[in-house]
Order: C-alpha cells, then structure tokens, then sequence
C-alpha cells in the first residue's frame, strides 16, 4: 500500500481525508486502484489514461512528469502526493 | 570598475564553489545572484521585460509579485522614469514591502492564502478595468528566459569548463528554460534539475483545482527532474549554507542546494553541479526561522 496525500481543493471528493491509500506498482496502477474506490476524485486528477493538466502528481517527492509519468514505479511505503499546478515566482 | 548606470551592473555574477557541501569527488558551484544590484536575479528579468516592451517615461507599469521582480522592477522603472505598482500577497515579509516602498513603488495587497496564484488573478483583473497600466506579467513574457539564456546560463557556460547537472528554482519558469537551453546547447548531457515548493496546506487555501496555474513561458518536458523541497528542509539547506560555507541566502537557494547535493550524490565522481542561488538571505531576514524556528508553513516563500 502507498499513502496519497490530497490537498485541500480535492478533499471533497476524498470524503474529507488528507490522505488515502492505495496499492499498484506503478502511478498507474495506484491511480486505477483510487478511481475504483473514489471515482470522483480519480476523474480529477486524471482523465483518458492523461494526467490532468493543472494537476501535479508525485511519487517519492518527484514530479511523475519527469520521471515515467503513469509507468513511473511506485514501491511499497511510498508517498504520492497530489498538488494542483501553481505558480511561484517572487 | 567603473559603471555609468546600476543597471550597467545587472548580471555577470560569481559562482564560488561549494567545498564543504559537495559530495566527496564532486563539484556543485553556486551562482550568486545576490549580488545583482537589488539583491536579486530578477534584477535581469526587470531589465530585460522593460527594454522588449520598449515604454515611455510617464507609462505605468503593474505587476503580480512576492517582492524580488518588484523590487528589480522597481529600480529599472525608476531609472526609466516610469511608474509602478506592484499586487503582492499580503503575507510577504515586511522587508521585501519596505524595501518596494523605498523604491517608489505603490502597493496593491492580494489575499495571502492565494498565494502567488491570487496575486496574479487580481493583477489581472485590475489591467482589464484600467488602461493606462501595463504588465509585463514575468510568467509570459519570454523577455524573461532571454534574459537567463543570454546571460545567466551564458555566463556559466563561459566560466565552467563542464556541467553534467544544472540546478535551479522553479517560480515562473524563466530561470530555468533560458539557463537549461543554453547550457544545454553547451552541454548536451546536462541534466536540468527543478527545486519545487512543497505549498503547506495553507498555501493552497480554498482554491479549485480549476485555480490551478501553469506559467506559459514554463515547458516541463524541457526539465529532467522536478524535485518538491519542503519550506523545512529549504530553511534547514539555508542554515547550512551559512553556518558551512559562510554564505547568507534566501530560502529558494536552500532547496536549490539541497537538491544539488542529491543531485551531485547520485552523479559520478569528477561530476560538476552548477546551481543558481536566487537571491541573499538579507530579505528573510525578519522570519524567526534563522534562530532556529520552524518556518512558516503557511508561506509560499518564493
């Protein structure tokens, strides 16, 4: 099982929860299995086997994106974590 | 030295190599952006923007920003002879405020729960309603990665013989895609490595996901790492940088180094990591986390 930690603007859809688990072997896999359990939340975050755009997805702390996107390798105990895309920039 | 204009001084800065934070074998040199004129790289960024959009004296310039561009802004807006107001969270520390004040920049406060994003809608929102302001809105301009890939990274490519990794902020983008370009057309195996603000929930505030924001000058295929650095472990990276290597930065150049040492760690032996420190610590100065506190979570810090 990986913990997905959710950030605010979808908690409504996560039932409230900050975080929920899910088990896969890779961001693809994870993402099927939380979609299954929380369909609502899983069209938000991806859509049409795509990440959606303004939202980030990473696993162990780096961007899915960058690394294999839905193929990246997700290992048991890892953290992904959900983040819309925001800017920064001082 | 001898300069006619400050801005004349804006770019050519130092890199030092970091000794006592490279890994055993490896080299990670820090770009010192502090030492722009107004303390900051967006002192490039400022001058580029306002040369491309060719204004005149007596023009008003409006922009979103957390302090640094506005501060940057700011001087080359007063040397210019134009105005400027500046939207920026109302959680920005007070010295980045006092500073934009001094310089003669009015102030429009967003909500700081927005963030950055908030401060970007409500600039938005005013340019539409008010004519005579201009933004050069730093996330679309692509004055602003120019400016990295003509000097920034040409300046690293001039005085480095090698760089297998470069390592940079990731804000608007700007930093990033102009310095990654150019040092890549030097160095084709350089990997260009993002540092990303892990937001606190706070940040994030109340907004939909449909808030989101994804700067138009930022290509996230052109980077080869994206890394999320805790305001914690940036602020600890920050610590360490001065207590080491005696060298005062601001909290995106304590994510940039924790990430350059990762970085470096995981290259081989002989390995050089060019990472661009964004500004110097003077800014941050009032934030309790330098004497040891946790940093405020609920601040998006650059």
């Amino acid at each position: 099982m990986s913990v997905i930690r959710i950030p605010p603007a979808l908690r409504s859809e996560a039932g409230g929860a900050r975080e929920v688990e899910a088990s896969g072997a890779t961001l693809r896999e994870l993402l099927d299995d939380l979609a299954t359990r929380m369909p609502a939340l899983g069209s938000r975050v991806y859509d049409s086997g795509k990440i959606q755009p303004f939202v980030n997805v990473y696993v162990d702390g780096e961007d899915a994106r960058t690394r294999d996107g839905l193929d990246t390798p997700v290992r048991e105990g890892s953290t992904v974590i959900l983040l819309p895309a925001m800017a920064g920039g001082c | 030295m001898v300069a006619s204009s400050l801005l004349d001084l804006i770019g050519n800065t130092p890199l030092v190599e970091l000794r006592r934070l490279s890994p055993p074998g490896r080299h990670i040199y820090a770009k010192l952006e502090g030492q722009n004129p107004t303390g900051s790289i967006k002192d490039r960024v400022a001058l580029a923007m306002v040369e491309a959009a060719d204004l005149v004296p007596g023009q008003e310039l409006l922009e979103p920003t957390s302090g640094n561009t506005g501060i940057s802004l700011a001087l080359v807006a007063k040397l210019k002879g134009l105005k400027l107001t500046c939207v920026m969270p109302d959680n920005a520390t007070p010295e980045r405020r006092a500073l934009l004040e001094l310089y003669g920049a009015t102030i429009v406060d967003s909500p700081g729960r927005e963030g950055s994003n908030g401060a970007v809608r409500l600039a938005q929102e005013i340019v539409e309603r008010d004519g005579r302001y201009t933004m050069l809105f730093q996330y679309a301009n692509e004055a602003n990665p120019r400016a990295h890939y003509e000097g920034t990274g040409a300046e690293i490519v001039r005085d480095l013989p090698r760089v297998d990794a470069l390592v940079a902020g990731l804000g608007t983008g700007g930093t990033l895609m102009g310095t990654g370009a150019r040092v890549r057309e030097t160095f084709p195996g350089a990997q260009i490595v993002a540092a990303e603000p892990l937001p606190g929930d706070p940040v994030m505030g109340l907004r939909s996901l449909e808030d989101g924001y994804v700067p138009p000058i930022l290509d996230v295929s052109k980077l080869d790492r994206k890394l999320l650095v805790s305001n914690t472990e940036a602020a600890a990276a920050a610590r360490v940088l001065l207590d080491r290597e005696g060298l005062f930065a601001g909290v995106s150049s304590g994510a940039v180094v924790h990430v350059a040492r990762r970085i470096a760690e995981e290259l081989p032996e002989g390995s050089v990591v060019a990472c661009v420190l964004a500004d110097g610590g003077w800014k941050y100065l009032s934030a309790p986390f330098w004497q040891g506190a946790e940093i405020d979570e609920a601040v998006l810090w650059w």
